[in-house]
């Protein structure tokens, strides 16, 4: 892994939102870079635009203006089926809410995105290896125990470690997490975060949005986002 | 896979996924059911027709009828494509029963009982001399009488249940026939106090054709005896000639052919004595000529056809909102899915895959509800009269026996069919609208 490689850019990304006749504009021309392996927090009050910076690192929204590479492909000139490619193999998301579904077990949950990605016949010939794979993040998250519980048996820590579990599933080389403690306890946050830092050590590059300084100071580095712009 | 997977889970945790299981199946099971009865008894009462007037008439609806019979008949028996032709006379009169001051009107049939028996199934309805149509007009208890044969319904009465109470042997009934007869003009033939032609006939048998009006009105007598009374002039004449086809001839082809002979024969006869009458008379095949009979039947099926349309689109408008409800509450679901990468084509294939799963199970438990029911249908009838007095038909009205269920199998798998493209155009929209929903709109939300 080459730390000095730059794995994502933004480049004077701009987004607005409408909200009834009036026009918001949430980030006004925001510049930035992620390495590869560095763990990134971004932090900003409510309402400076994190998430929607986030939703657009990870593929899941568009700016109006500027760029975005990834691994130096321009997100915005990618077409749909590049992009489902992306949101599934390249980047993996971790939710404030967990997002998990409610139908499906934590095991179902996990290999969700594996089962995205391939087709029936291709499920059918690798669901073993997957199923392997997601044991052993079962294991390493401490949900060993917990493979057949659905979502809603599982405490907040279990279900955030559920999500991030399904974010690895297909070993992305970005993990986004938005406000990933903000719904629990500081004492299961604190463990959310010591499974960021574990990660990180063993190379994942993390890119987590948070308003908490004190959580934001365990990444490596601090972006701080104010009024729509990065401050320097 | 995960479609597969979604599905199974969302078929077997969503309740409301249950009620539109259910309002397939019902629609199904409605369809199924009523259509079949239906399609039964519309086809019940078109072969009944078809066996009473054989496959083509060469006829007038004229009373006056038509000369040349004869002649014609022996052109139809030398041809390859005719079986069996038979005379018919058709009038009306006024039936009493001796000692009974009481006359009502009837529908004369004068026929040749064989050559009848040949060209339709009259030797099958008579019931004391079945299948022995030579012995139609001669009363088992005097042989020598001159006998007549009655629609059941005139001669029978019929318990709710809808069976006859038949005697061993026909009663000795005398019975008078009254009629007007008429001259090749259309006069009356005579006038003054004797304008009438009456003839006096024993009760011999009854024919059930099945068919309700000629059942209750239709009175057989031998043909010459209905010229008599029925017509007048030097040439006998009769109203229709009843011709059965050949096995391998088609009812088109043979009616075609038919008619081209009747036309070419016509030519011949323009200027002859009476030969001006054989312009009234129409060649048909039996549909047309029980036209008036069949088309309201044929009418109310297509109007329940129609009918059934609205049922389709009640299961498109409830498959719709159970879709629309299933979307709204699963839009977090679509959010994830999508941040997972899912694609919007497999968005709409979740939700199309899910509808039609629900359309086969509902269309599956309609269709075999309604198999069984129908497989049923008769003893439940017969339970419901026998312990509540209920019927679906009086039978003491209608002429039916056993209600019809039969199930044909490409009726059913039609109604399968629609019922299962009915829910994926109920799901369309929902499914189309759940693939354009943008992800950052439904995750943004918090946990419910």
């Amino acid at each position: 892994m080459d730390r000095s490689h730059v794995i994502l850019k933004v480049a004077g990304v701009r987004k607005s939102y409408r909200m009834g006749a009036t026009r918001v504009e949430v980030l006004r021309g925001v510049e930035m870079t992620v390495r590869e392996g560095e763990f990134v927090a971004i932090v900003g009050a409510s309402g400076s635009g994190k998430s929607t910076l986030l939703h657009i690192l990870g593929g899941l929204d568009r700016p109006d203006k500027g760029v975005v590479q990834f691994d130096g492909r321009d997100l915005n000139r990618i077409g749909a089926r590049e992009l489902n490619r992306y949101r599934n193999e390249l980047v993996g998301f971790v939710f404030q809410f967990y997002h998990l579904l409610d139908e499906l077990n934590v095991l179902e949950n996990i290999v969700l995105p594996a089962m995205v990605s391939r087709s029936v016949v291709g499920w059918l010939l690798t669901r073993r290896a997957a199923k392997r794979r997601a044991m052993e993040m079962l294991e390493q998250l401490g949900l060993k125990e917990r493979v057949r519980h659905k979502p809603y048996q599982l405490s907040g820590g279990e279900r955030q470690r559920t999500a991030i579990g399904r974010a690895l599933m297909n070993q992305p080389r970005l993990l986004l997490a938005d406000e990933p403690t903000g719904n629990l306890d500081s004492v299961t946050g604190n463990g959310i975060l010591a499974v960021f830092e574990q990660l990180n050590r063993a190379g994942q590059t993390i890119v987590m949005v948070t308003h908490d300084e004190r959580i934001a100071d365990r990444a490596q580095r601090v972006i701080v986002l104010e009024d729509g712009k990065i401050r320097v | 896979m995960y479609k597969l997977t979604l599905i199974i889970r969302y078929l077997l945790k969503r309740r409301i996924t249950h009620f539109a299981i259910l309002a397939v199946a019902l629609c199904v099971f409605i369809v199924v059911v009523v259509m079949t009865i239906m399609t039964g008894l519309v086809e019940d009462f078109k072969q009944k027709n078809h066996r009473f007037v054989g496959d083509c008439v060469v006829g007038t609806d004229s009373l006056v009828g038509f000369p040349y019979y004869e002649e014609f008949m022996g052109i139809l028996k030398g041809t390859n494509f005719v079986e069996a032709v038979s005379p018919a006379v058709k009038s009306y009169g006024l039936l009493s029963v001796r000692g009974d001051n009481v006359r009502r009107g009837v529908e004369i049939l004068g026929i040749d009982p064989v050559l009848h028996a040949r060209t339709t199934d009259f030797a099958q309805t008579l019931h004391y001399r079945a299948g022995q149509p030579d012995k139609a007009f001669l009363p088992i208890y005097d042989p020598n009488a001159l006998g007549c044969v009655l629609g059941i319904d005139l001669a029978l009465m019929r318990s709710a249940q809808g069976s006859y109470v038949y005697d061993d042997t026909p009663m000795e009934v005398a019975i008078t026939l009254t009629c007007f007869p008429l001259t090749a003009k259309g006069a009356p033939a005579k006038v003054g106090a004797g304008l009438v032609e009456t003839q006096h006939f024993y009760y011999s048998d009854h024919a059930h054709t099945g068919i309700a009006h000629v059942d209750g009105s239709c009175v057989y007598i031998p043909l010459e005896q209905a010229q008599k009374l029925c017509m007048a002039g030097t040439l006998q004449r009769v109203n229709a000639m009843h011709i059965k086809l050949c096995p391998d001839v088609g009812l088109n082809l043979g009616r075609a052919k038919v008619a081209a002979l009747w036309q070419e024969f016509k030519r011949t006869k323009a200027d002859t004595q009476d030969g001006y009458l054989l312009d009234a008379v129409l060649v048909q095949d039996w549909k047309e000529y029980r036209r008036a009979y069949i088309a309201p039947m044929e009418k109310e099926q297509v109007l329940l056809s129609l009918m059934f349309i609205l049922v389709g689109i009640t299961t498109v408008f409830i498959v719709f909102v159970v879709f629309y409800m299933i979307v709204s509450h699963k839009r977090k679901d679509i959010g994830v899915l999508k941040s997972v990468g899912t694609s919007n084509i497999s968005i709409v294939a979740l939700f199309s895959g899910f509808a039609f799963v629900i359309g086969c199970l509902g269309s599956g438990v309609g269709a075999l509800a309604a198999w069984l029911f129908l497989s049923r249908i008769n003893w439940v009838e017969g339970q419901l009269f026998e312990k509540f007095g209920f019927q679906l038909w009086d039978r003491s009205i209608y002429a039916i026996g056993d209600i019809p269920n039969h199930v044909e199998f490409h009726v059913l798998a039609t109604i399968v069919g629609c019922a299962i493209v009915s829910c994926l155009i109920g799901a369309l929209f929902p499914a189309y609208s759940a693939a354009r929903l943008r992800p950052v709109e439904t995750l943004h939300a918090g946990p419910v």
